[in-house]
């Protein structure tokens, strides 16, 4: 995903998580007169006296379709955890535990049947769409469905395991899943049948992208038209270039605390427009509570030192990278890709982010702390465990040796102040090394989905991703396998179109791997770790900490390592 | 300026002295009038203010066309790489061109402020360690470069649409005219942000014409496009104005072809108001580009205008903010010196005005 986290505990807490066994019991409200814990006691408590209020985000822009089935950026993901459900869901909670998955619409975690294959969930009932009506098993397949009609970014990737898939991913306006998820209305259940053992497969059903949805949504991209769901907020108005205004939903009733808590504020204001440095002023002004997006570094001094307390730093399971077409001039070449990622002074981009209080070098695909990852950085002088410092020459030395010397390269970044920044220093890069570069800055609502289509025959690109889910698939084969590429489509998350026959089948034998040796597939990661380093499809650049500046006002700041700030959970008066 | 028309030189009577009195009157020696360009010229030279603006524009313009000696020779920097890892000599010792912070939660990195020393860092670095002073110099290069053609293309078309509008008529004034209509009824800046964002993608390619992305053609087309109708439609009620007088009407009456009296009769009498437009729309079209710049959307990075400065300048307008008041200070003196120079040049052109003043 763009933009998602963990903490540095990712590793061990992973491990367990990918069996089944890692997600929690279901979560039921209190029944009248039961007696509560003390921490349920506190946090009734809490509610009632903090409850209320309207909360003012702020970011430089929206990023793309409101579409909870095909968005896929952290922005969205973040505030869909108070208005989409899904079956399952990452608990709403802070630290590690965030990666915890939980019943959320269907009762409990269902164990597995037929060797791993089939589960079957069952569906709470009461739960109404903030429309009024009724969740029912029919919502829940043609939600499934929904997800390859509007061709999801992850329809080929996280979902291309259920039974029918194939055809849906041949054929998706047509798309029904045919005996691969099926409702029984009198049981009340949903039955998932997958063609084989996935042990990521509730990570896969607790991110938005199958979240449910009433069965008669339209089954193309809603664009600006909110979708109905389910959440404690319903999203009254969504102006892509002003505003979002999210209300509390008028059919909510918690039915669990873990997967769909309550929330504090009675609105959520999330205004668009402002540029970083006119969202740091309102936060300090107490104009604004939050704002999406990174500092500018030069208000870091002055938030790290004035601000300090308003200030909340945590580490990311993430990266930033710069893919590079494998399929055009130059990038074509493994040996131009190569001297880009000898070329690049990682410090210089560390410290464009922020400093090393903020970032660290990177060579390699897997962040540290990932399951799989073993530091390797084969891109520096002196090769070997971790990054030191850029090899001009060598790199220089590769582009004489692929032939590439002199040819145009375009950069695309967001036009925000780091990403061009780093935009602009790459540029300086490739120049040194012979290419004729520039640099071309878009809107960070259209450079995401722009540097995905191959028809805008992009070369190069800055983008970041964080993960959807604590597993080394989420950045391996969602990024580099062959199942991302989709060309010609604005979802086509293989950005670089990276697909390597070799590396991908060994993707798809340590996916197989993970449902009886967990261990083994860690270490087939590792392998494909060094390997896709190796053929250089992106250079890495840094893995980056995540800064979030609130108001005086906020309180209750909690941050999930999967969504990181849990919106509503915080209170404002 | 608006002259008495010049009579065709066909028409002129022949016995008459050229431009002065008849000689010998009262015995007298006559007094040979200087003619109406060194009229104006004179005008405008005893017009201090005018001098004195033209010759801040002379000095931007001389400092702009020395970038490369001052970049090359006294700073020895390139101001078009990224210099990150920069150090240079301050006091004796080895300092980082780009600072780390050491106060609080050690956030942020900063830039070095202004040294005030000419050889190295004299107006600071920006958030790529570039030597600001010298990008200040390149920038505005590229800045006066592109308010020129720009002021240029819009005089050009600006002005055969209106000779044509105004002297033709009929048809072909209704066409042009409504043309204008079109694209004045869009706000200029808005007009010129929407043609940026469309042909910035991937430029323009149609049959023989090919502009990059990254050209600075690119912003100097737009940029002359959308002053077309603020200098076209003026031209053309001038060239009406003409085209009813009497030397025109009695050229059309021999036979004169149309092209002939429209170069040789109405074109030199519209000359003035266009050389009157010229300062004006330079300052005009500087203001554009900066605003296009300073949205991403005019002169490309790593290029420099005056308004990619600023724009690099507010990332960092509170720790660095001369990388913003600099090209800001720049571009305030230069369209200023422009309007005034454009107001002394209106002035000594067109003497209606000054009888205006006068009057007023």
């Amino acid at each position: 995903m763009s933009w998602s986290k963990s903490t540095l505990g990712g590793l061990a807490v992973a491990g367990a998580l990918l069996s089944w066994n890692g997600v929690a019991a279901a979560d039921e409200p209190a029944a009248p007169g039961t007696i509560l814990s003390p921490q349920q006691t506190q946090v009734a408590a809490l509610k009632t006296e903090h409850k209320g209020g309207t909360m003012r985000l702020v970011a430089r822009s929206a990023q793309g379709t409101i579409d909870p089935h095909i968005n896929y950026t952290l922005q969205y993901w973040q505030f869909y955890q108070s208005v989409y459900d899904g079956l399952v869901t990452f608990k709403h909670a802070g630290g590690a535990d965030g990666f915890t998955v939980v019943p959320d619409l269907a009762e409990a975690i269902p164990a597995p049947q037929n060797d791993g294959k089939t589960y079957v969930f069952k569906l709470r009932k009461g739960i109404k769409f903030w429309d009024g009506r009724d969740v029912t098993v029919k919502d829940v397949v043609a939600s499934f469905q929904r997800i390859f009609k509007v061709s999801s970014p992850t329809s080929g990737t996280f979902y291309a395991g259920i039974v029918g898939a194939d055809k849906c991913l041949q054929d998706p306006a047509t798309c029904t899943l045919d005996g691969g998820v099926v409702a029984d209305e009198a049981a009340g259940t949903v039955t998932i049948n997958l063609t084989a053992p996935d042990p990521e497969l509730f990570y896969k059903l607790s991110v938005p992208h199958a979240v449910i949805l009433p069965a008669d949504t339209p089954t193309s991209d809603l664009g600006t038209v909110p979708a109905v769901g389910t959440g404690a907020y319903m999203i009254e108005s969504f102006d892509p270039n002003k505003q979002m205004k999210m209300v509390r939903n008028p059919y909510f009733k918690e039915w669990s605390a873990d997967a769909q808590p309550d929330g504090y504020p009675d609105v959520v204001l999330y205004d668009f427009g402002l540029t970083d440095e006119a969202e740091v002023t309102a936060v300090q002004n107490g104009e604004a509570d939050w704002m999406f997006d990174q500092p500018p570094t030069d208000r870091l001094g002055e938030l790290g030192t004035k601000y300090k307390d308003q200030v909340f730093i945590n580490t990311l399971t993430a990266w930033w990278y710069a893919p590079m077409n494998v399929n055009i001039a130059p990038f074509n070449n493994v040996k131009a890709r190569q001297a880009v990622a000898y070329a690049i002074d990682r410090k210089a981009l560390v410290n464009l982010f922020g400093g090393p209080a903020l970032a660290a070098p990177v060579c390699q695909v897997l962040p540290p702390g990932f399951p799989g990852h073993v530091d390797y950085c084969p891109f520096t002088k002196n090769p070997g465990a971790e990054w030191s410092a850029p090899d001009l020459e060598k790199a220089k030395q590769l582009v004489k040796e692929s032939g590439t010397a002199g040819q145009k390269v375009t950069v695309i970044v967001e036009d925000t102040a780091i990403s061009k920044s780093i935009g602009v220093y790459l540029q300086s890069v490739l120049k040194d090394i012979g290419y004729d570069a520039s640099v071309k800055p878009l809107s960070p609502n259209i450079q995401f989905t722009y540097i995905q289509n191959t028809n805008n025959n992009v070369q190069m690109s800055v983008s970041q991703w964080y993960q959807d889910y604590p597993a080394a698939s989420d950045f391996l084969y969602i990024l580099f396998g062959c199942d991302s590429f989709h060309p010609g489509s604005d979802s086509s998350i293989n950005i670089a179109g990276f697909c390597d026959k070799a590396i991908d089948a060994k993707m798809k034998q340590a996916l197989a791997l993970a449902v009886t040796d967990q261990a083994g597939a860690d270490k087939l990661w590792t392998e494909i770790d060094k390997e896709v380093t190796d053929a250089a499809p992106a250079a890495a650049l840094f893995t980056p900490k995540h800064i979030d500046f609130i108001s005086k006002r906020l309180g209750n700041f909690i941050f999930n390592a999967q969504y990181y700030w849990v919106i509503t959970q915080s209170w404002v008066q | 300026m608006m002259r008495p028309p010049r009579r065709p030189r066909d028409m002129t009577d022949s016995t008459a002295p050229m431009g002065g009195l008849a000689s010998g009157e009262q015995g007298r020696p006559a007094r040979r009038s200087r003619g109406p360009w060194a009229t104006a010229f004179l005008k405008l030279w005893h017009d201090r203010a005018a001098m004195a603006a033209l010759g801040v524009v002379l000095l931007v313009v001389l400092a702009c066309m020395l970038a490369p000696v001052y970049a090359g020779r006294v700073a020895h920097t390139d101001p078009f790489r990224s210099n990150l890892d920069g150090q240079f000599e301050r006091n004796g010792e080895m300092v980082p061109v780009m600072e780390t912070s050491t106060e609080g939660l050690g956030l942020g990195f900063t830039p070095i402020g202004p040294t005030w020393d000419f050889q190295a860092f004299f107006l600071g670095a920006d958030n790529q360690g570039r030597d600001v002073m010298a990008r200040l110099l390149y920038g505005g290069r590229n800045s006066l470069w592109i308010a020129g053609v720009a002021t240029v293309i819009c005089l050009l078309f600006a002005t055969l649409i209106g000779l044509a509008g105004g002297y033709f008529g009929g048809p072909t004034d209704w066409v042009l005219t409504r043309l204008l209509d079109v694209l004045w009824a869009f706000p200029v800046y808005l007009l010129a942000i929407s043609l940026s964002i469309v042909l910035i993608a991937k430029g323009i390619d149609i049959g023989p014409i090919s502009i990059t992305a990254d050209s600075l053609w690119l912003p100097i087309l737009i940029i002359g496009i959308v002053y077309v109708p603020y200098v076209a439609r003026p031209i053309r009620g001038q060239v009406l104005s003409l085209r009813q007088s009497e030397f025109v009407l009695a050229a059309i009456g021999l036979g004169v072809p149309g092209w002939r009296i429209l170069i040789r009769d109405i074109l030199p009498n519209v000359t003035t108001t266009l050389i009157v437009f010229v300062p004006l729309l330079m300052a005009l079209n500087m203001l554009t580009e900066s605003a296009l710049s300073f949205l991403s959307i005019g002169v490309q990075p790593p290029d420099a205008s005056w308004g990619t400065i600023i724009q690099d300048g507010q990332a960092l307008l509170y720790t660095r903010p001369i990388v913003a008041l600099a090209p800001g200070v720049a571009i305030v003196i230069t369209v200023l010196a422009l309007n005034i120079l454009g107001d002394g040049v209106r002035d000594a052109l067109d003497p209606r005005a000054k009888l205006r003043l006068r009057s007023a």
